[in-house]
């Protein structure tokens, strides 16, 4: 059976949204998740451990040549690129920032695209720049689901025109619709 | 959409990817094959755009053009560093692991992978401030020798020193990292006495082998680059690079989990990374 994938990503005004769908969800969702959202290094908080709390399923920040498991949701950590290598594992990079941002939404985006192709479901939120546009667009060229949060309902709308603006996305979806995807797959 | 376009020019897949790892290695003996992946497709595709090369001109200009290669094995390593990065485990050396090494007549440290020198002269001051500069030596290595000529020299860009001293404060330190530079116009030159006890040199963890024994090791955000195989390697490399009870020190995200001689080492400060051989 082919592996698949959800990517969740956003910045200012994403991750709430972000949380808010994965505390909804009444049952796991079944295959793998990475949320890229930005955050200051200086200021890594706990989130992940708070989170597992209130979540059904497991939650953690990948980790180094960590081998991707179905069913639980991976944080890219603060401070570092997370890649996908070819063989289903992560890999992290401390290389420049891309579009001011470590971890950058687009790099996490680009080394997914080749490796998951049509079994590749992203989703772009709120956010108050431009990363993730381009690899969203990478991600759409290799076959995969792309979906934007519709940038009327988005905190900070940005992000999702961006990547509208590359004509990035499969469909614009609102919050319920996106909430309504993703407990399809659980 | 200009970039766009550039970014399709520049693409190459895995596969690809490979085809030149077989050439850099068959033509010029440069062995990147143990690198992760991802990571090092992001670097050659970053090489790729800054010289607007598609796959075929990349390969003949790796084949034909002299100087190229080493150009090529420059630019795919990752020399983003800076000045007590982490100061929570430069506060955790100074803590766990100063009262040890000052134990010792000589005290030799290696920091491999140094990049441009910023770790070295950080491990260099905290010495100094500890009153263990003076029998310490540092040994500063990268397979980079463009970045270790910037080490060398140890002139940062003041703006960045600046910055680096909010790092440096939060070690609780005793003087202001000011002491240890001198300012003109935009830059800052490390002081000379710094210098004195620190030795840059080429040294590849890939290929090159043990040189010296150690008190301790710092290697931080390079095994993150490597594949589980290659980790281990290096990790041996240390391992018999370092005297009983000598200590090794990794970044934030590194950790032994993979390596299959862990328990010769004893952990000292989990989050921080810092271990202790011990077998």
């Amino acid at each position: 059976m082919a592996r698949k994938i959800l990517l969740l990503a956003g910045s200012a005004g994403g991750f709430s949204v972000i949380l808010n769908i994965l505390k909804s969800l009444e049952r796991p969702i079944l295959i793998p998740v990475i949320v890229i959202v930005h955050r200051n290094p200086k200021y890594a908080s706990s989130i992940e451990d708070t989170l597992s709390k209130a979540l059904v399923q497991k939650i953690k920040t990948a980790d180094d040549k960590e081998a991707i498991e179905d069913g639980t949701i991976y944080f890219a950590p603060a401070g570092y690129h997370l890649l996908v290598e070819p063989d289903y594992s992560f890999s992290l990079d401390i290389s420049e920032p891309v579009q001011y941002s470590r971890p950058s939404i687009d790099v996490t985006f680009e080394s997914v695209a080749e490796i998951y192709k049509e079994n590749c479901t992203a989703i772009l939120f709120s956010g108050a720049n431009q990363d993730g546009a381009q690899g969203l667009l990478m991600i759409k060229r290799y076959g995969g689901k792309t979906f934007v949060q519709d940038p009327a309902t988005a905190e900070v709308p940005i992000m999702p025109e961006a990547a509208i603006q590359l004509d990035a996305q499969e469909r614009i979806l609102n919050i319920q619709e996106i909430k309504d995807y993703i407990k399809q797959l659980t | 959409m200009a970039e766009l376009t550039d970014k399709i020019v520049a693409m190459i897949s895995f596969e690809e990817l490979e085809e030149i790892i077989d050439v850099v290695k068959n033509l010029h003996g440069y062995d990147v094959s143990g690198y992760t992946r991802a990571s090092l497709k992001r670097r050659v595709t970053r090489i790729m755009e800054l010289n607007k090369l598609n796959l075929q001109e990349l390969k003949s200009n790796l084949i034909n053009q002299p100087g190229f290669s080493t150009y090529f094995l420059q630019e795919i390593t990752v020399n983003v560093t800076e000045m007590f990065r982490d100061p929570e485990f430069y506060k955790a050396v100074k803590t766990d692991v100063f009262p040890y090494l000052a134990t010792y007549p000589h005290i030799k440290l290696w920091s491999a992978g140094c990049s441009t020198g910023e770790e070295v002269y950080s491990l260099a001051i905290l010495l100094e401030e500890a009153n263990l500069y003076q029998r310490a030596f540092i040994y500063g290595t990268d397979i980079n020798g463009k970045v270790l000529e910037k080490a060398k020299r140890g002139i940062y860009s003041l703006a960045k020193v600046k910055e680096y001293s909010e790092n440096f404060i939060k070690t609780e330190p005793k003087n202001s990292l000011s002491e240890y530079y001198t300012a003109m116009y935009n830059a800052a030159t490390i002081n000379n006495s710094l210098k004195k006890n620190v030795l840059f040199s080429m040294h590849s963890l890939v290929s090159d082998g043990v040189f010296n024994e150690f008190q301790l090791i710092t290697c931080r955000n390079v095994l993150i680059y490597f594949d589980t195989e290659l980790q281990n390697k290096v990790l041996d490399l240390f391992y018999h690079s370092l005297c009983h009870l000598g200590f090794l020190c990794l970044g934030a995200k590194e950790s032994l989990i993979n390596y299959k001689d862990a328990a010769k080492f004893k952990i000292v400060n989990k989050k921080q990374n810092i271990y202790q051989k011990i077998g």
